[in-house]
């Protein structure tokens, strides 16, 4: 073994630190999946009777559908009867302010680095916080719904706004989009909800935080933004889940809707546990990310940092349906040890004069397989639509592998296209030239790293982008081949 | 300050040194030149630590430590600098932000405390004005789509920021037209004092003109073959290479 | 517009009036080749390699199963098709059968060059089907082959002549359903250049299958050119295969003028340190045709060089279909790759899918990709109208000027200007 391969291995070997677990009472369902099930969440969360229809007819949908084969990843047979579908920390009394929540859930998230006692907070940042399968506490409520803004956990918005909820859930992914979106209509238990007014620009970062914590529970979220004419958000999501050796489903939908000259910002620092080095347990993460730039100038745009998750299989997508809406995909997506990903975008062009961009990086160690997957679509009255994408892809270590699988179909003439991909590895003479300067390998090649996914990592919130940019080493330290 | 004593090296299996002696005390500047081939890169190579190159035979010492047991990162932190022949291009990353971080490894190998943000730029700014470089240069990703000359004077700023004990300077005239030579020339210049030392290695006699050395020591075939005074730089000049050669031929 | 269970149908009915004993020779390979094509039959509307190139509905569109299984008789009244630049050293197929009369072979002595058959004939024990390809056409081609052509060109031998092959389809009177295999050998140090060209008169269907595989030995070379320019209702699909072993060199060009639904498969294997491979291909379609370029580089040795250039121009209600494959395998470290497919869409009804692809298991390596797709440049087309050219002209000479980036890169003098005048013919003929 080379030096260099030593180090890699030192390197990524580090622990994965949130993996430790709470212990929290918890509500659960049975296991298993059934009409039954979809019927006993539905009533523990006392939907209205429409909800429940949606959710059957969902589940009925599913039942009829095969889990998607196409992805460029292999895992063993998911027994979708072996796991809990709802689990909620048990609380005496449905908390009305934070001064009610469960101090373990304070600390649980406390201890990840969430606030969610508002002095605390991080300047400028709204939180859901979301454990297992519940909304725990969201802040800045009252100081948000000043400006008619709408923020929080989805069951409430179910309860306090059903008209804005029956309206937009399922408009952008339909339950019956996909084999997991499907799944996720049938047993979703919670997730946000936000709602942006007509010409309000969101002041602070609105930003959701994800962990599981039961074990064999798979985690459904949905979040569904929906952003009236001429209004601007921007969101975070983050995750975590504890270490565990069995692999947990997590099938969450993310559904946003942009009106006319509305904007809408969606990040993403994902860190699902991973698994251990051998490839032992971690998390599936099938997500469904769809926008949908329904007005005429109206843009959403993604940024995703992945670096966690056994298994991820997700393409955040823009469906530009306004004239001059603008689709964005930013993405660093980071494997180690036996990770596998299968991440990309699609951007589908159907308004005329509509813009996308795609901006993907990809960095494989280890044993890990990465893939870049995606779709450009210009449809025929799309005229004048324009697409850039960059693919780019970074090899550490001679065991693992780096495939794109770009899809571009063009039906417009108008249309200009245009798809750059590479693949390189990290020069030992960048290496070295890093370590003549004084700066050790570890240094040099989180240095390396951070500036080859640069362009990525500066579209995330200010706040995030530090996180992102440690999380991004942490992954990586030491992976020189 | 550097003993270099009988330093045999080879690359893969083919011997490029073979048997070095150089000695080299504070303020001195010593150039080494030679033919293409004859070790001159591999020696500076070897000083830095390049893991390419293994050391069969010998001993070097700086500063009274063995310098091959140390790691090119250790090097570097105990005052070695090599100025790069072909600097490397880091997409992503400023000179600045690489700059911030080497000087801040540096310091804590030095159980200094590191610099903070306002007090780097006010060093910075000073080296800047030291060795005439654009500024806005070092605010681009380190050396991509710099010229020749830039990337040069890009190694001479390092070079400042860094302050090292023992420069060396590999092929640093190597391209470069008569204006940016004489600024990198300046540059090395000012940065000279009584207690520090360079290397420059060199094929032309050109740079020994702006940058006056002390030594000259001659490499043929992995061996110094001859040494002098900055008059050897002239002779070699004048009579070319195939003077060594002859001369090593007929003895 | 025919439903799934009749695609089905014209598989499953196919494979049921195939019948092997109408052949006398290679029927140890046919069986094999024929087992294989039963269990996967003729590709779907959902098989990912034929998605958008729907070859089997075109098919039971215009044949009965037992139309395609049954080998078309020749007829000689062609040779108006043939091409005097190239009479030659010219090798002639007639529907699919080897026609003695119309071939010239004037290759070097020491080099093999006959019908398939014959060579079967001598050597019965002939290897000619050692890369199996997976494609259903390519197995559908080793089961009803009706001839072909075996070339050997020994160790140390570089042949100059370049090598003619005309595949003839005559399709005047009836439907013909032709299917011709190549297997060409080319030794240690020697060198091959052949030059394939298809041609259609009449207006009945064809569906044509070629299959070619190509070995080329250590430090050998072969340079390899197809022409297609049918005119009529032509379905074909090509696979063509190219082995290569160390130090050896591959150039392709792939240029499709006509046809009504053409698909080519081209594989290159690098199997060996060293290989360079360049690949080009060009394609202009109009009316309703289809034309699909499937190419796959499989790096599976160190240190060797690919590059890909593929150009196409969509006119009318035309489709182009593009899918370039780089793999890297985990040892092919110092992999360089490189691929790049451009498109012009000329019309308001023309589209293009295209797919590029890489797949990488080495670290040390540079590959890269990239595609694009857009109309002609208007500010371009002004400038030279606006210098008194007329506008059909000056949209002539750009897309020429576009097409000349691949045809720059044809070595053979000869060659280079006789494509230079068809390409240039149908591009003002056209505008």
């Amino acid at each position: 073994m080379s030096k260099d391969n030593q180090v890699l291995e030192e390197f990524t070997s580090k622990e994965y630190e949130h993996g430790w677990t709470t212990d929290l009472e918890s509500d659960s369902a049975p296991k298993g999946l059934s009409e039954d099930t979809v019927r006993f969440i539905s009533a523990k969360k006392n939907e209205p009777e429409w909800l429940l229809e949606w959710r059957l007819k969902a589940y009925r949908h599913w039942t009829t559908m095969k889990e998607p084969q196409w992805p460029n990843v292999t895992y063993p047979t998911i027994n979708y009867q072996d796991i809990i579908y709802y689990s909620a920390p048990k609380q005496k009394v449905q908390p009305k302010n934070l001064s009610e929540v469960d101090p373990e859930l304070i600390k649980t998230f406390e201890k990840l680095g969430i606030s969610l006692t508002e002095q605390k907070r991080l300047t400028g940042v709204a939180v859901d916080a979301v454990i297992d399968s519940v909304s725990v506490a969201t802040t800045f409520k009252d100081k948000l719904g000043e400006l008619g803004i709408i923020f929080c956990s989805f069951s409430e918005a179910v309860k306090e706004h059903p008209e804005l909820v029956k309206k937009y859930l399922g408009s952008v992914v339909p339950p019956n989009d996909n084999y997991f979106a499907a799944l996720n209509s049938a047993v979703f238990s919670d997730g946000s909800f936000c709602y942006i007014p007509k010409g309000v620009r969101c002041p602070m970062e609105l930003s959701t935080y994800f962990r599981i914590n039961a074990a064999n529970t798979g985690q459904f979220e949905r979040t569904l933004i929906v952003a009236e004419d001429a209004s601007y958000v921007s969101y975070l999501e983050g995750c975590t889940a504890p270490m565990r050796d069995e692999n947990q489903l997590h099938a969450a939908v993310v559904e946003l809707y942009a009106m006319k000259d509305a904007e809408i910002k969606y990040s993403t620092v994902q860190n699902w546990y991973p698994g251990n080095k051998e490839g032992k347990g971690g998390i599936y993460n099938f997500v469904t990310k769809r926008g949908l730039c329904a007005g005429d100038h109206s843009k959403i745009s993604w940024t995703q940092v992945e670096t966690g998750s056994a298994i991820t299989w997700k393409y955040p997508s823009c469906i530009l349906k306004g004239d001059y809406s603008n689709g964005e995909f930013y993405s660093v997506a980071v494997t180690n040890n036996y990770q596998q990903a299968d991440t990309g975008s699609k951007m589908i062009h159907i308004g005329k004069h509509t813009r996308s961009r795609i901006v993907s990086k990809g960095i494989s160690a280890g044993k890990s397989q990465n893939s870049y997957r995606g779709q450009v679509h210009i449809l025929k009255r799309a005229e004048n639509a324009r697409n850039f994408s960059q693919c780019d892809s970074l090899l550490m270590g001679d065991q693992c592998g780096a495939h794109t699988f770009p899809y571009i179909d063009v039906e417009n003439k108008s249309a200009h296209v245009e798809h750059e991909a590479t693949t390189s590895k990290i020069g030992e003479d960048q290496i070295f030239y890093c370590l003549q300067r004084g700066i050790d390998e570890e240094a040099a090649v989180a240095l390396i790293v951070n500036g080859y996914a640069k362009e990525v990592l500066k579209q995330l919130p200010m706040e995030f982008a530090v996180e992102a940019q440690k999380l991004l080493a942490l992954t990586l330290e030491g992976s020189v081949g | 300050m550097l003993k270099i004593n009988n330093i045999h090296a080879r690359v893969e299996e083919k011997a490029i040194l073979n048997g070095i002696n150089l000695e080299i005390k504070p303020g001195e500047v010593h150039a080494i030149m030679g033919p293409n081939g004859s070790g001159k890169s591999t020696l500076a190579s070897v000083l830095a630590g390049r893991e390419d190159f293994e050391v069969t035979e010998g001993s070097i010492e700086f500063l009274g430590k063995d310098l091959l047991e140390m790691s090119p990162e250790d090097r570097a932190r105990e005052g070695v600098f090599l100025a790069f022949q072909y600097p490397v291009e880091i997409p992503g990353v400023s000179t600045v932000n690489f700059m911030k971080t080497a000087l801040n490894k540096i310091r804590e190998y030095r159980g200094q405390d590191t610099l903070d943000a306002v007090s780097f730029l006010s060093l910075m700014k000073e080296k800047i004005e030291l060795v005439e470089i654009d500024k806005a240069l070092l605010n681009r990703s380190l050396n991509e789509g710099f010229s020749g000359g830039e990337k040069k004077r890009n190694e001479i700023f390092q070079m400042a920021m860094l302050e090292p004990k023992l420069a060396i300077l590999d092929e640093t005239d190597s391209g470069l037209d008569i204006d940016a030579l004489r600024i990198v020339a300046n540059g090395v210049n000012k940065l000279r004092t009584k207690d520090n030392a360079t290397i420059v290695v060199t094929h032309y006699q050109r740079l020994l003109e702006y940058i006056v050395p002390d030594y000259v020591h001659v490499l043929y075939k992995g061996k110094i073959v001859k040494s002098g005074t900055k008059e050897l730089a002239l002779e070699l000049e004048a009579k070319g290479y195939d003077w060594i050669k002859s001369e090593m031929e007929v003895a | 517009m025919s439903t799934a269970t009749e695609k089905q149908s014209l598989s499953t009915s196919l494979i049921a009036s195939i019948d092997l004993a109408q052949f006398s020779f290679a029927n140890e390979q046919r069986t094999k080749a024929f087992e294989a094509f039963k269990t996967i039959g003729l590709p779907e509307p959902k098989n990912e390699e034929y998605k958008f190139t729907p070859v089997t509905r075109s098919l039971s569109k215009h044949f009965s199963a037992s139309e395609l299984s049954k080998p078309t008789d020749a007829n000689e009244s062609v040779k108006s098709l043939l091409n005097p630049e190239f009479s030659e050293n010219r090798v002639v197929f007639v529907n699919g059968m080897y026609s003695k009369t119309l071939s010239t072979i004037t290759s070097d002595s020491k080099v093999t060059v006959q019908s398939l058959n014959e060579a079967l004939a001598s050597n019965p024990s002939l290897l000619f089907d050692q890369l199996n390809t997976t494609d259903p056409f390519a197995l559908l081609n080793s089961t009803l082959w009706s001839d072909g052509l075996y070339i050997n060109v020994p160790k140390n031998i570089e042949e100059q002549k370049p090598l003619f092959i005309h595949h003839l389809h005559d399709a005047s009177s009836e439907k013909v359903s032709a299917h011709t295999k190549l297997f060409i050998t080319v030794g240690e140090s020697a060198s091959l250049q052949i030059i394939e060209k298809t041609d259609t008169q009449g207006n009945q269907p064809v569906f044509n299958t070629i299959s070619e595989d190509i070995i080329v030995g250590e430090n050998g070379a072969v340079n390899y050119c197809k022409i297609q320019n049918d005119a009529g209702q032509l379905i074909q699909v090509a696979n063509t295969t190219i082995h290569q072993h160390r130090a050896s060199r591959a150039d392709t060009y792939t240029l499709t003028l006509n046809g009504q639904l053409i698909r080519n498969n081209l594989n290159i294997i690098i199997d060996g340190e060293g290989c360079e491979s360049h690949f080009y291909g060009l394609y202009l379609s109009d009316g309703d045709t289809l034309v699909d370029n499937h190419t796959t580089v499989d790096h599976k040795k160190p240190n060797s060089f690919s590059n890909e250039l593929y150009k196409g121009l969509m006119d009318g209600k035309s489709k182009g279909v593009f899918n370039g494959k780089i793999y890297v395998r985990p040892h092919a470290q110092k992999t360089n790759a490189f691929q790049s497919n451009r498109n012009l869409l000329l019309s308001d009804d023309a589209t293009v899918n295209t797919k590029p692809q890489l797949e990488i298991w080495a670290d040390d390596v540079k590959c890269s990709h990239g595609c694009t797709t857009g109309q002609l440049d208007e500010e371009a087309l002004f400038y030279l109208q606006s210098r008194g050219i007329p506008k059909a002209t000056a949209k002539a000479m750009l897309l020429y000027a576009f097409a000349a980036e691949v045809m720059e890169t044809i070595k053979n003098e000869q060659l280079k200007n006789y494509i230079d005048s068809i390409v240039s013919e149908r591009l003002h003929k056209s505008y």
